[in-house]
């Protein structure tokens, strides 16, 4: 072990960046120590601020790879993971899916990566603007995900993502999406932390024997994600990965925790948020930049006398099951604001399946009713909100299925077709 | 007794004695009991290599029977710290491997973190296929490693399917008539991106190969190696014949050693008369040691002949192009 340098300069100051800035300022305060980045529309200033870091040397020691695909981020990214230093990469849309077979041998191998999603629509046709079905459609690589619904909360996040993460009872990778443009492209004042404050709540690595279960050191030669015959361990690995999932959620909410106590700033208890939920009679959840703009959305209709209110969902990965069963418990019908697509799912996008999924066998929890909305990062406006909010209002006063609901999911505000 | 790298250019006009080598040699890094095939040239190849790297190497390896070879979990022949990575993905992989030691090295100085070497140790299709894409990129940023391809000539691991490195001629699984088409020249690939250091070995020349992973361990930068390493079960030879039919690769010219250095190619000593066309085995005499030639065409036998020879040729316009061809 060895003391906390004082070789990365930072107080505390506050400033209007733009949400992809805010991620690498994130990762400066974090002191990562290996960046690999590939540039990407939406998410390509996060990889151009770091390079300015590095090349002032506002970064000192940290090695900056800048390889040849998203593929190869990953590659490099788990190489040097596993060597035992804190990495970053950030990517959006297609790099991630170009990422998606590394995205397995990173959680394989209990690497706590961190990475940035400016969230953009898969192509064909080519899009480049917010919709999550990039990272929401990583649901089963065994990475951890969670939501930013604004430029301040991207730069916490990707703290508060290193502290669960690098846990040794958790020791996984993560992604911290944000809708593309929308807040990778606008700027807000974010409050950049002071360094010592950072190190306090996240410390650099000092232990240069690196993570406890991996390591490439010649004292200490080992092998590493050999073959593994059926009747060997593979399916007790993988159990160890879920368990670890389920175990995050205590780990995120004490991160949440102390983040609050030493910066001030909380969200919720860390995977929901909870908006005027206590007395209302319906509810959204929903996730992402349209969150924030959903708690103006409450507000107006809650003035026209209504008792709404709104969830906001930090993680989807882990899944905060409890929490979504206890919202459940207090409405009798929900709204699920998809801005992705799960294709052939008889309950509407990804995270209203999970949200049904989550809820089936409790008693007494309210109704779903999936909304799609946004895709390839179609404007959602506040007037917009404010219908679904009542769509959902009617709905649970008369029982009748809203306009524009087809196969069960509400496709709200679709285009007319002449 | 350990040679240090001063001493041991200066013997023998850089060119190593076996006696020396022995002495030099004895600790071992590649355990045996791992699951090689018996006469397997990926073994020898690797064993020969760390006997040159020593213990202080960090080894990705793609897919490739290499995966396999090193012990099934949780047995592990490699006495050094060895990764398995994705098939593309070895390059970029020992990339990151090589900048966590300089950060590492940054931040606990003096420790010995920035005199690890970081190797990757890839087959022919991790290699001249699905990882070149990862190769070229690590190549042109110079990423501080050594990338060595053990070239069988096909898919070994998966059951000899062709692959870009097959050669003409030769059945595979997917080429059950001979291949078409004939071998890509990887290491010229990568001579002309630029790098510091590419050298072509064979198993047969053991201590030619130890003296060119000596030499790439002490050069920064990107290092390409690449080796012929005959499969026995793959090529169709017995077991005890691998040095053999590797050798005879080299003597008729089919594989030629040489090294290139800041774009100054030198032919080794096993290959350095064999300029001379006169000086070369007959081909035939190579091809039919080998099961996959057995029902090569006389037409394909020909190309192959006249490919080797007007490959020859143009190294020779090659080397007298070089400022330092005796003229």
């Amino acid at each position: 072990m060895v003391e906390t340098p004082k070789d990365f300069i930072q107080k505390e100051e506050n400033v209007i960046i733009k949400g992809n800035v805010a991620a690498a300022y994130a990762a400066k305060s974090a002191r990562v120590q290996v960046i690999s980045a590939y540039p990407i529309t939406p998410q390509t200033t996060v990889v151009e601020k770091l390079s300015e870091f590095a090349d002032n040397g506002e970064m000192p020691g940290t090695q900056y790879i800048k390889v040849e695909s998203e593929h190869s981020v990953l590659a490099s990214i788990i190489g040097a993971s596993k060597a035992g230093t804190r990495t970053f990469t950030a990517t959006s849309g297609q790099g991630l899916f170009y990422m998606h077979e590394m995205l397995h041998w990173a959680a394989g191998a209990r690497l706590p990566i961190v990475m940035a999603i400016a969230s953009r629509g898969p192509a064909p046709p080519w899009n480049i603007w917010a919709d999550f079905t990039d990272v929401l459609s990583q649901r089963d690589t065994g990475w951890m995900s969670a939501f930013c619904s604004s430029h301040q909360e991207i730069y916490d996040e990707i703290l508060m993502s290193y502290k669960v993460c690098e846990d040794h009872n958790i020791l996984l990778p993560k992604f911290v999406a944000y809708g593309g443009f929308i807040l990778s492209h606008t700027s807000k004042p974010v409050i950049i932390e002071d360094q010592d404050k950072v190190d306090n709540f996240l410390p650099p690595l000092l232990d240069e024997e690196g993570w406890p279960h991996i390591w490439m050191d010649p004292k200490r030669p080992m092998m590493f994600g050999n073959l593994i015959m059926p009747s060997g361990f593979y399916q007790e690995f993988r159990l160890k990965i879920h368990d670890a999932h389920i175990r995050a959620k205590e780990k995120i909410i004490k991160a949440a925790q102390e983040f609050k106590q030493l910066f001030g700033r909380g969200y919720g208890n860390g995977l929901i948020q909870e908006y005027k939920m206590d007395d209302a009679e319906v509810g959204m959840i929903i996730y992402g930049d349209l969150a924030l703009q959903m708690e103006d959305a409450v507000d107006y209709v809650r003035e026209e006398g209504y008792k709404v209110g709104m969830v906001k969902l930090r993680h989807f990965r882990p899944f905060p099951t409890e929490d979504i069963i206890g919202v459940a418990k207090k409405v009798k019908l929900l709204g699920v604001v998809d801005r992705a697509t799960a294709f052939g799912s008889q309950t509407g996008g990804p995270v209203s399946c999970e949200v049904k999924a989550a809820l089936h066998g409790t008693k007494d929890t309210a109704n779903i009713l999936p909304i799609i909305n946004g895709l390839g990062g179609r404007e959602v406006t506040l007037e917009q909100q404010k219908n679904q909010l009542r769509k959902l209002v009617k709905f649970n006063e008369t029982g009748e299925v809203p306009k524009d609901t087809i196969h069960g999911t509400l496709w709200d505000c679709l285009l007319e077709v002449k | 007794m350990e040679l240090s790298g001063i001493v041991y250019w200066r013997l023998n006009n850089n060119m190593v004695k076996l006696k020396e080598a022995l002495e030099s040699c004895q600790e071992e890094y590649f355990l045996p009991g791992n699951s090689c095939c018996a006469g397997c040239g990926l073994e020898i190849a690797l064993r020969w290599a760390m006997k040159a790297l020593g213990p202080k190497t960090a080894l990705v390896t793609p897919a490739s029977c290499l995966n396999v070879v090193v012990g099934l979990w949780p047995k592990t022949a490699p006495n050094f710290p060895f990764t398995n990575m994705a098939f593309a993905a070895g390059a970029a992989a020992a990339t990151g491997m090589s900048a966590a030691f300089k950060a590492k090295a940054y931040r606990f100085p003096g420790r010995g973190w920035d005199e690890i070497t970081a190797i990757t140790f890839a087959g022919d299709g991790g290699t001249a296929d699905i990882g070149i894409q990862g190769l070229s990129g690590a190549a042109e940023r110079n990423s501080d490693q050594i990338y060595v391809c053990y070239d069988n000539e096909a898919y070994m691991n998966t059951g000899i399917q062709r692959s870009s490195s097959t050669p003409h001629g030769a059945w595979t699984s997917t080429t059950t008539k001979g291949k078409d088409r004939f071998k890509k020249n990887l290491p010229a690939i990568m001579a002309a991106h630029d790098i510091p250091y590419v050298a072509t070995c064979s198993i047969s020349e053991p201590l030619d190969l130890y003296e060119k992973f000596k030499k790439a361990k002490s050069i920064k930068g990107c290092k390409y190696i690449h080796i012929l390493a005959p499969c026995a079960p793959g090529w169709g030879f017995g077991s005890d014949e691998t040095i053999e039919i590797a050798r005879l690769a080299v003597k008729t010219g089919s594989w030629i050693l040489y090294e290139v250095e800041s774009g100054i190619m030198t032919l080794s000593k096993a290959s350095r008369t064999l300029l001379d066309p006169s000086k070369r085995i007959p081909l035939i005499e190579y091809l039919s040691r080998q099961k996959r030639f057995a029902s090569i065409s006389e037409k394909d036998l020909i190309e192959l002949q006249e490919y080797l020879d007007h490959t020859w040729k143009r190294i020779e316009v090659d080397l007298s192009c070089q400022d330092n061809y005796p003229k």
